[in-house]
């Protein structure tokens, strides 16, 4: 165990000593998977018994499914049957001061240039709302509701808003929609509910923070956002998790609605741990998030910078139904030592006049694999979409490998289908010229990898821009030389 | 400032330099003179700390030290500065972004707080005047669609930007139409003092007319065959390289 874990376990289970176990092994479930314990998920959490039904549907839907294995990534069978479902929060016992806290954390969070009120609150949020997979605390709820904005987690969603939530959770994305989609579906504990009412546009970012926390726990959180007419909303998540040896499960599923002339985007920073330098633990990350374009004029927008996980299957997608919609999807994918990200989006276009556009930007370094997956459907109804794919590979070293597999499906005669792709290695003339001026070899490569990325950067909201540049250095960190 | 002795380099196994000897005072000009693939550029490079070049023998003393035990950006932090013959590429990163990066770094090593935002474009501004560079050239990618021109008059600016002890500049001349080698000697000449000096690598003597040398040395298949003065420099001009390397073959 490295000292790092030795730690982080220490803190842990001192928590543990600290005599709350009692109530802590009655909120949590056995491990493993069945009826019962989806009926012990719903229960717990007071729910609906519609929501009880749709959740069993979703169960006995995935118990005839099978794992998908057509991605281009490598991973030991899951055993199903080893992961604890549901875990309730720790009681309430946040760290007294800062040197309680996994220095390890407090580290990367110095790092990233997140001020100390910032890293209390992460890892407040790490110690008494992760474990559970408990939506973080909500701000500014009341400014919000006094535009008639929804902004709560999951859980309170489904008490306090049923008949919203029933209408729209899974029209995206249906229970059925794939394995790990059923399985969320069956299981998910918590995440995040948002409404936009018509004509509102949101007046600030809607940020979530995931953490997984506890051993042995999957996370399935899910996410659901209703933008009514010519309404507007920025949306963030960002998540973390702690270095544990063995790997973790994450499958979350994202559903966006946009009526009529609504603008949605969503911005992902996902900095899940992704295993040590030889490949052992981390998360798999494997997550569906889709959207609708289902009014005329509406647009969703995709933004994601992927530096973690061990394992990433997660391709973002846009069904573009309302005439004149249009999708985007912009991506960084960051793949070091031994990650595998197979990574893209999906843009369906039926609705006239409907545009896309994809720009993708992948970097790869040590011995990880690195692809993208997109794919691009011009439905026949759909006179004179458009669409333009840009995918960029970068290379650090010789072991490593980029892949990109698109698919093209034309079915209407009057669309316009661009795709370009370039591969390049990051030169040591490049890392030379930014040496003689002075600048050390890591900010070198951390200067070269963010002007690669650049145009994927730019379309970030300030707020996770700098983070999110930081994060790049770090995952390629020691990645040359 | 800088002594070199006896200076061999190979790459992949072959020779390039063949033992160089060469002293610089501070406050001189040199200039280098050679036909292609003498091994010029070679030489640039391996003061500037190269890897890919492998010293096989002989030591580069610069102010006292070993310069031969630094890292490329030791060197660069510690006052040498390479004008590049053929400037890199980085697209996505403005020459702001990167220069900021660069004097930052430089001065973090020299234990002086980092420029702020206006500091630096206060700065920028100042030395921009210098070798009549604009704004949009420097917020564009680093080099990335620059005419050959637009590369070398951005060397020199960065070359302003990070005032250097000691500039090696490798074929800065070549690509300049003559207004523009005009400015860019003056900024050299502008930006020299007592306390630098200055390499200046060249196929022809034109640049020599406005960045006057001390001294021309001659170097030929990895060795200097030849030192003289400006008057030398206007003598290769004249006749060609052909006379010394039978000179030397002669020896
Ligand atoms: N990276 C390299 N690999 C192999 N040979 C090289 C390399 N760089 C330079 N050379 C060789 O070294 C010799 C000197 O080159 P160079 O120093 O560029 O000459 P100059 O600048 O005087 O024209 C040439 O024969 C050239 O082909
Ligand atoms: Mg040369």
């Amino acid at each position: 165990m490295s000292k790092d874990d030795q730690i982080l376990e220490e803190f842990t289970s001192k928590e543990y000593e600290h005599g709350w176990s009692v109530d802590f092994e009655a909120d949590e479930a056995p491990l493993g998977i069945n009826e019962d314990i989806v009926r012990f998920i719903s229960t717990k959490k007071e729910e609906p018994e519609w929501l009880l039904e749709w959740r069993l549907k979703a169960y006995r839907r995935w118990t005839e499914m099978t794992e998908p294995t057509w991605p281009n990534v490598k991973y030991p069978a899951i055993n199903y049957q080893g992961i604890r479902y549901y875990s309730a929060p720790k009681q309430k016992k946040n760290p007294k001061n800062l040197s309680e806290v996994d220095p390890e954390l407090l580290k990367t969070f110095e790092r990233l240039g997140i001020s100390l009120q910032e890293q209390k609150r992460l890892t407040g949020v790490a110690v008494d709302a992760v474990i559970d997979s408990v939506s973080v605390a909500t701000t500014f709820k009341e400014t919000l509701s006094e535009l008639g904005i929804i902004f709560c987690s999951f859980s309170e969603a489904v008490k306090e808003h049923p008949d919203l939530v029933k209408k729209y959770l899974g029209s995206v994305v249906p229970y059925n929609d794939n394995y790990f989609a059923a399985l969320n579906s069956a299981v998910f504990s918590d995440g995040s509910f948002c409404y936009i009412p018509k004509g509102v546009r949101c007046p600030m970012e809607l940020s979530t923070y995931f953490r997984i926390n506890a051993a042995n726990t999957g996370q399935f959180e899910r996410t659901l956002i209703v933008a009514e007419e010519a309404s507007y909303v920025s949306y963030l998540e960002g998540c973390t998790a702690p270095q544990r040896d063995e790997n973790q499960l994450h499958a979350a599923v994202v559903e966006i609605f946009a009526a009529k002339d609504a603008e949605v985007k969503y911005s992902t920073v996902q900095n899940w741990y992704p295993g040590d330098r030889n490949g052992k633990g981390g998360i798999y990350n494997f997550v569906t998030k889709r959207g609708i374009c289902d009014g005329d004029n509406s647009k969703i927008s995709w933004t994601q910078v992927e530096t973690g996980s061990a394992v990433t299957w997660k391709y973002p997608s846009c069904i573009l139904k309302g005439d004149n919609s249009s999708g985007e999807f912009y991506s960084v994918a960051v793949t070091n030592n031994h990650q595998q990200a197979d990574t893209g989006t999906k843009m369906i276009h039926i609705g006239k006049n409907t545009r896309s556009r994809i720009v993708s930007k992948g970097i790869s370094a040590g011995k990880s694999q690195n692809s993208y997956r997109g794919q691009v459907h011009i439905l026949k109804r759909a006179e004179n979409a458009r669409n333009f794919s840009q995918c960029d590979s970068l290379l650090m070293g010789d072991q490593c490998g980029a892949h990109t597999f698109p698919y093209i499906d034309v079915e209407n005669n009057s669309a316009q289908v661009e795709h370009e792709a370039t591969t390049s290695k990051i030169g040591e003339d490049q890392i030379f010229y930014c040496q003689q001026r002075g600048i050390d070899e890591e900010s070198a490569v951390a200067l070269i990898v963010n002007g690669f990325a650049k145009e994927v950067m730019n379309k970030l909201p300030m707020e996770f821009a700098v983070e999110a540049q930081k994060l790049l250095a770090l995952t390629l960190e020691g990645s040359v030389g | 400032m800088l002594e070199i002795k006896n200076l061999h380099a190979s790459v992949e196994g072959k020779e390039i330099l063949k033992g160089i000897n060469l002293t610089i005072n501070p406050g001189e000009v040199h200039a280098i003179m050679g036909p292609n693939g003498s091994g010029k550029s070679t030489l640039a490079s391996v003061l500037a700390g190269r890897e890919e070049f492998e010293v096989t023998e002989g030591s580069v003393t610069y102010k006292g030290i070993d310069l031969l035990e630094l890292a490329p950006e030791e060197r660069a932090r510690e006052g040498v500065f390479l004008a590049f013959q053929y400037p890199v590429e980085i697209p996505g990163v403005t020459t702001t972004n990167f220069l900021k990066t660069a004097v930052n770094q430089v001065r973090e090593s020299r234990g002086e707080k980092p420029l702020d935002a206006v500091s630096f474009l206060k700065l920028m501004k100042e030395k921009m005047k210098l070798v009549d560079i604009n704004q949009s050239l420097l917020s564009r990618s680093l080099n990335e669609g620059f005419s050959g021109g637009e590369k070398k008059r951005n060397e020199i600016f960065q070359m302003a930007m990070l005032e250097p002890a000691l500039s090696i500049l490798d074929e800065t001349d070549s690509g300049l139409d003559i207004d523009a080698l005009k400015i860019v000697a003056d900024g050299v000449n502008t930006l020299k003092t007592k306390e630098t000096a200055t390499i200046v690598v060249t196929h022809y003597q034109r640049l020599l007319n406005y960045i006057v040398p001390d001294f021309v040395h001659v170097l030929l298949n990895g060795r200097i065959v030849k030192s003289g003065t400006k008057a030398l420099a206007l003598e290769l001009e004249d006749k060609g390289y052909d006379w010394i390397k039978e000179e030397t073959a002669a020896v």
